[in-house]
């Protein structure tokens, strides 16, 4: 049986790890290495390492950077920020990632998509997705690490990912991220219920039974950032109570 | 031991590198058919799409390079993920030829067929851990590693083998899937050994130190 994947999501912010609220007020966390040894030691499902500043600074992914990491990984890796182009998909995944997570540049060049899934396989796009609710009661999508109102409404631009060759969707709340008040279910809903690839879930993880509840409103993994830096949960813990609740998750080897 | 990680032009051979490194191999990155022979173990990654994948082999000499060496020396071969299914006779990915199929390096008896014509109606690509039991007690491969124990799977596609007898591993995905295949000394993993963390280790421990010729 396949399991549900809890995955840790590091946000790199110039060499240090940082998280923030509502994708502001960033606090550093420590640094991004440390981290990436630490999850592997601890065997999580996965790691989603996004650069929270090469879209805005126009800077190619850091390749280097990525290598280093990548070589402390076991687990599936993606990596996102700043890919805007066939060629730094290509050099990342030499740099050792799995996947990478693309954004800003598909609202930019949705092609871009298209181009990914023939050259190297859907298993390798992560389509992510920064969303805010709207004055009506949807969502719109966000670019620019939440910057810029694309005006997209996120189930048409999820369903048009997914037929564009997206393996995987990312969606993250803007409205939830950091708060640790819990996932937006209605939105999480809205978009498995549309599309038939998986669905990550994220922003908005405070505790345990969060994570429950986003499985419940039908997202394949979650993903997940304060609750692990800001307190003693764990992955691991994580694990533990989805399995008592009787979702089915990993148990290391 | 030399190890030869095939490098025809696509996939993330790092992870595979760093994951025998792990082990205290160091391969070496293979990226000309020429030289296949001066290697002890071959390992034949895979990325994107079979009709793609199986046009480099084809124009990069790797085809015939990669059967002699499999069927002529007896040299271990271990394809993983798209590189497994890469070992059947042919695949609908891609194929121009939707009712045959593209033609693959037939070292291990079977078609490549979409989840989706299989009965599956789960979300698709299937991606995640899933548990893989083994179809058999004495299998190499699989030693020391619990049945039930969970892989890192990403794939739409799935081998269908010819013979049951070459299916040494599956797993469940609204249908049964194939985890692993194997013929003689060559070798197949849907999932991803590299990623699959200390279960993937053992299992290319496993690999590394099985039968040769």
């Amino acid at each position: 049986m396949l399991k549900v994947r809890v995955i840790p999501t590091l946000l790199w912010k110039q060499f240090s790890l940082v998280k923030g609220e509502g994708f502001n007020s960033w606090r550093s966390v420590g640094s991004v290495l440390p981290a990436i040894k630490l999850y592997n030691q601890r065997d999580v499902d996965e790691l989603i390492l996004v650069d929270i500043t090469s879209n805005k600074s126009g800077n190619e992914p850091d390749y280097d950077s990525v290598a280093e990491y990548a070589r402390e990984c076991f687990v599936p890796f993606t990596v996102g920020g700043g890919v805007n182009d066939i060629q730094h998909v290509q050099k990342l995944l030499r740099a050792g990632a799995d996947k990478v997570c693309i954004n800003t540049s598909a609202y930019q060049r949705p092609e871009l998509i298209n181009e990914i899934a023939r050259r190297h396989g859907a298993q390798c796009v992560v389509a992510s997705i920064d969303v805010k609710k709207n004055a009506g009661g949807g969502w719109n999508c966000y670019s620019y690490s939440g910057a810029h109102d694309t005006s997209q409404e996120v189930c048409m631009w999820a369903k048009e990912l997914e037929n564009r060759g997206a393996g995987e969707i990312l969606i993250t709340s803007i409205d939830k991220d950091g708060k640790m008040q819990g996932y937006d279910l209605e939105l999480i809903s809205a978009v498995t219920s549309l599309v038939n690839i998986p669905v990550i879930a994220s922003g908005g993880a405070g505790n345990y039974e969060h994570m429950i509840q986003v499985i419940e409103s039908g997202a394949s993994a979650v993903a997940a950032a304060s609750i692990f830096h800001f307190t003693e949960q764990t992955p691991a813990g994580a694990k533990k109570a989805l399995s008592e609740a009787g979702v089915s998750v990993r148990v290391g080897y | 031991m030399k190890v030869g990680i095939i490098d025809y032009g696509v996939g993330n051979l790092g992870s595979i590198a760093r994951a025998l490194e792990s082990l205290g191999v160091t391969p070496v990155l293979v990226d000309n058919a020429m030289n296949l022979h001066t290697q002890d173990r071959l390992i034949l990654p895979g990325v994107g799409n079979f009709t793609d994948c199986m046009h480099l082999l084809d124009k990069g000499g790797w085809t015939s390079a990669l059967r002699e060496e499999v069927i002529t020396h007896n040299r271990p071969l271990l394809g993983i993920c798209l590189g497994m299914q890469l070992l059947a006779d042919s695949s609908t990915e891609g194929a121009n030829d939707a009712e045959h199929g593209t033609k693959g390096l037939g070292l291990v008896h079977g078609r490549v067929m979409h989840l989706s014509k299989l009965g599956c109606n789960f979300r698709i690509p299937h991606v995640g851990w899933n548990s893989v039991s083994s179809t058999s007690g004495d299998n190499h491969l699989f030693q020391r590693i619990p049945d039930g124990t969970d892989f890192y799977f990403v794939h739409s596609y799935v081998f269908v083998a010819q013979k049951n007898c070459d299916v040494l591993a599956t797993t469940d995905y609204g249908t049964p899937v194939a985890a692993a295949v194997g013929n003689g000394l060559v070798w197949g993993t849907q999932f991803h050994p590299e990623k699959s963390s200390r279960a993937g280790i053992q299992l290319l421990s496993n690999f590394l130190t099985g039968p040769i010729c």
